[in-house]
């Protein structure tokens, strides 16, 4: 896929979240646009996937650890064909698929149920160590939260993975600086991250992660990586797309009423027209 | 468990002998060497441990099947996850620490990241109950069946000797599902010596008949309730004696039938009296409205200590004697 395509899907991808985040009168638009790019990319260009054989035992897997960015993987797993585009508005509507964290018993394309913090990296650890004593050569993509990173399991199971040489690992960390409490130095700081993934035996690389050339770019140089798992720290803006949303905090966890809902669809429609 | 389904009535005749001079051999090595059969016969199985191979006895799989062996380090709330990812690629895993650190530790892991999803994760602790002994309280996991019994779609199996728990084992792999198993660090006598024992899953088992009060105990406790039924006898008490293996699913039809014959029942485990089976027959007795009394004997409302485990399991009432003692006041006889 050519990268305005890519874009342009990404932009859709926020388009419906925040109609899917609108329609539910709660959610998290704020983490679902900064990690969009990325998951758009995975899911267009990255992954080795089918979504008409959803179970195929050696097709790459996804973790959403960051479980609460759950709208802009269901934009992107219907925009893909998992299930139809017009079922996003019932995200978090009671006996909907669409759960407000994903659970893979319900909703088609859901590789693990997350939504609890720290706990998706393990299990893509898990997935990683099953898929290479299969001799697969399927990748484990595992996104995070910077915040998130603020959870002990997260770093045992960085340890198991660095002293595993999971090659097949890549972890995705959604750096936009926020959390619910505001920037991370105000909270309880992650940083230095490069530093800190290396020292548990990682390649790191990093990349604006809402620029698409980039992002795929990264993945491109991720391919050439070997021995180690891989960590990305992706830069991203909050809420991004969304004029009011970005890089505000306050926007980590609650819907737009229905006047901010208009100013939001107008900004991303804007924006897909001049991707054009 | 269907209410109406039989429970089959077995009364181990051969208890003459004392429990003193019977084989004793620990439930966590039942577990390992069961885990290397199974091991042998499915390629599916990955063990997951702790840095505690040699406790668990899980050393004895890893010795031949290293590349099925995963020790996750001191990390368990790490390793329940990685054995839910495991199981989502169509592996059965099964993982082993202490109880205390494969429940009470990783319980959010082990309810958000298997039970939720209802992966096929087996998780087989060891060293339960006051019988870890000398390292006390902090290891003495009281609150292991209660905490796994909260788990929805958790299967909850505390095996009371080596037959039993070579079998539970064997059962566990069997079903799909995520499944607890309570094993132990201390040898207890070998008791399922009938040739015609068989573990039913959810099927509480019959080791002897009576008539005025019935004794239903899981784990080690089911060999020391026989004891004391005999001990019941010669005071004149005539006492059921009920092995309830299958924590959850419970076997409701058993209780109800002798809740209907003996109408009080006592409960008997190496576990907090809060969760665990007495909660749980306390549960049925009630709803299935028999009318019955029951007494709870367990660890009542207090932390274990530091002692040798046949010591500490006297002290708390745990033996023979003190199961006796306890029933005879309650009894009023």
């Amino acid at each position: 896929m050519e990268i305005r395509e890519l874009e342009k899907k990404a932009n859709d991808v926020r388009l419906r979240l925040i109609e899917a985040v609108h329609s539910a009168k709660c959610g998290h638009p704020g983490g679902a646009l900064s990690s969009a790019d990325i998951i758009t990319y995975l899911y267009f260009q990255e992954m080795n996937i089918d979504p008409k054989n959803p179970d195929k035992d050696d097709r790459d897997r996804f973790v959403l650890s960051k479980g609460h960015s759950a709208p802009a993987l269901y934009a992107a797993l219907a925009y893909r064909g998992y299930f139809p585009v017009e079922d996003l508005i019932s995200l978090r509507h009671t006996g909907s698929y669409l759960q407000g964290h994903p659970d893979m018993k319900q909703t088609p394309g859901i590789d693990m149920s997350t939504g609890s913090l720290g706990q998706g990296i393990s299990a893509a650890c898990g997935m990683a160590v099953g898929l290479r004593h299969k001799g697969y050569s399927s990748r484990v993509f595992c996104l995070m939260g910077d915040g998130e990173l603020e959870e002990g399991e997260a770093w045992e199971a960085f340890m198991f993975a660095g002293y595993r040489k999971l090659d097949n690992l890549i972890v995705i960390v959604d750096n936009n600086d926020l959390q619910i409490d505001g920037h991370l130095d105000e909270v309880c700081s992650p940083y230095p991250l490069v530093e800190k993934f290396e020292a548990f035996n990682f390649n790191v690389l990093t990349v604006d992660g809402n620029d698409m050339a980039a992002v795929a770019d990264v993945f491109e140089k991720a391919k050439g990586l070997s021995g180690k798992p891989v960590a990305i720290i992706a830069k991203t803006v909050k809420g991004k797309g969304v004029s009011f949303m970005e890089n505000d905090a306050s926007w980590h966890g609650k819907a737009p009423n229905d006047e901010e809902f208009e100013v939001a669809m107008q900004d991303l429609e804007r924006l897909g027209e001049k991707i054009g | 468990m269907t209410k109406n389904s039989k429970w089959r009535c077995r009364i181990w005749k051969g208890w003459a002998k004392k429990l003193d001079n019977t084989k004793k051999i620990a439930t966590r090595e039942s577990y390992g060497k069961t885990l290397l059969e199974l091991g042998r016969e499915h390629e599916d199985i990955m063990v997951l441990d702790a840095d505690l191979a040699a406790s668990t006895k899980t050393s004895v799989f890893r010795k031949e099947f290293p590349d099925r062996h995963i020790n996750c380090g001191i990390a368990e709330s790490n390793m329940m996850g990685v054995a839910a990812g495991l199981a989502t690629c169509g592996f059965v895993p099964f993982v082993s620490s202490f109880a205390m650190f494969a429940t009470a530790r990783p319980y959010e892991q082990i309810r958000n990241s298997i039970a939720y999803p209802h992966l096929n994760v087996k998780i087989c602790a060891s060293h339960a109950g006051l019988s870890v002994g000398e390292d006390g309280a902090t290891h003495q996991c009281i609150e292991d069946i209660a905490l796994m019994n909260f788990m929805p779609g958790m299967t909850v199996i505390s095996p009371s000797d080596d037959i039993e728990a070579c079998a539970a084992v064997r059962a566990a792999y069997a079903i799909k599902g995520p499944v607890y198993m309570r094993l132990g660090r201390l040898a207890v006598p070998v008791i399922n010596t009938d040739p015609s024992y068989k573990f039913e899953l959810g099927k509480g088992v019959k080791l002897r008949d009576g008539s005025d009060v019935t004794l239903i105990a899981t784990g080690l406790e089911v060999a020391y309730a026989v004891e004391a039924a005999e001990m019941l006898k010669a005071a004149g008490i005539s006492a059921s004696v009920i092995n309830i293996h299958t924590i959850k699913p419970i076997d409701r039809d058993i209780i109800v039938s002798e809740a209907a014959k003996t109408s009080k029942i006592v409960t008997i485990e190496e576990h907090s009296t809060m969760g665990g089976l007495g909660s749980s027959v306390a549960d049925v007795l009630c709803e299935e409205g028999t009318g019955a009394r029951l007494l709870k004997i367990g660890v009542d409302n207090c932390f274990g200590e530091s002692g040798p485990a046949l010591e500490l399991l006297h002290k708390f009432g745990l033996d023979a004697e003190g199961i006796t003692a306890s029933v005879r006041k309650w009894l009023g006889k």
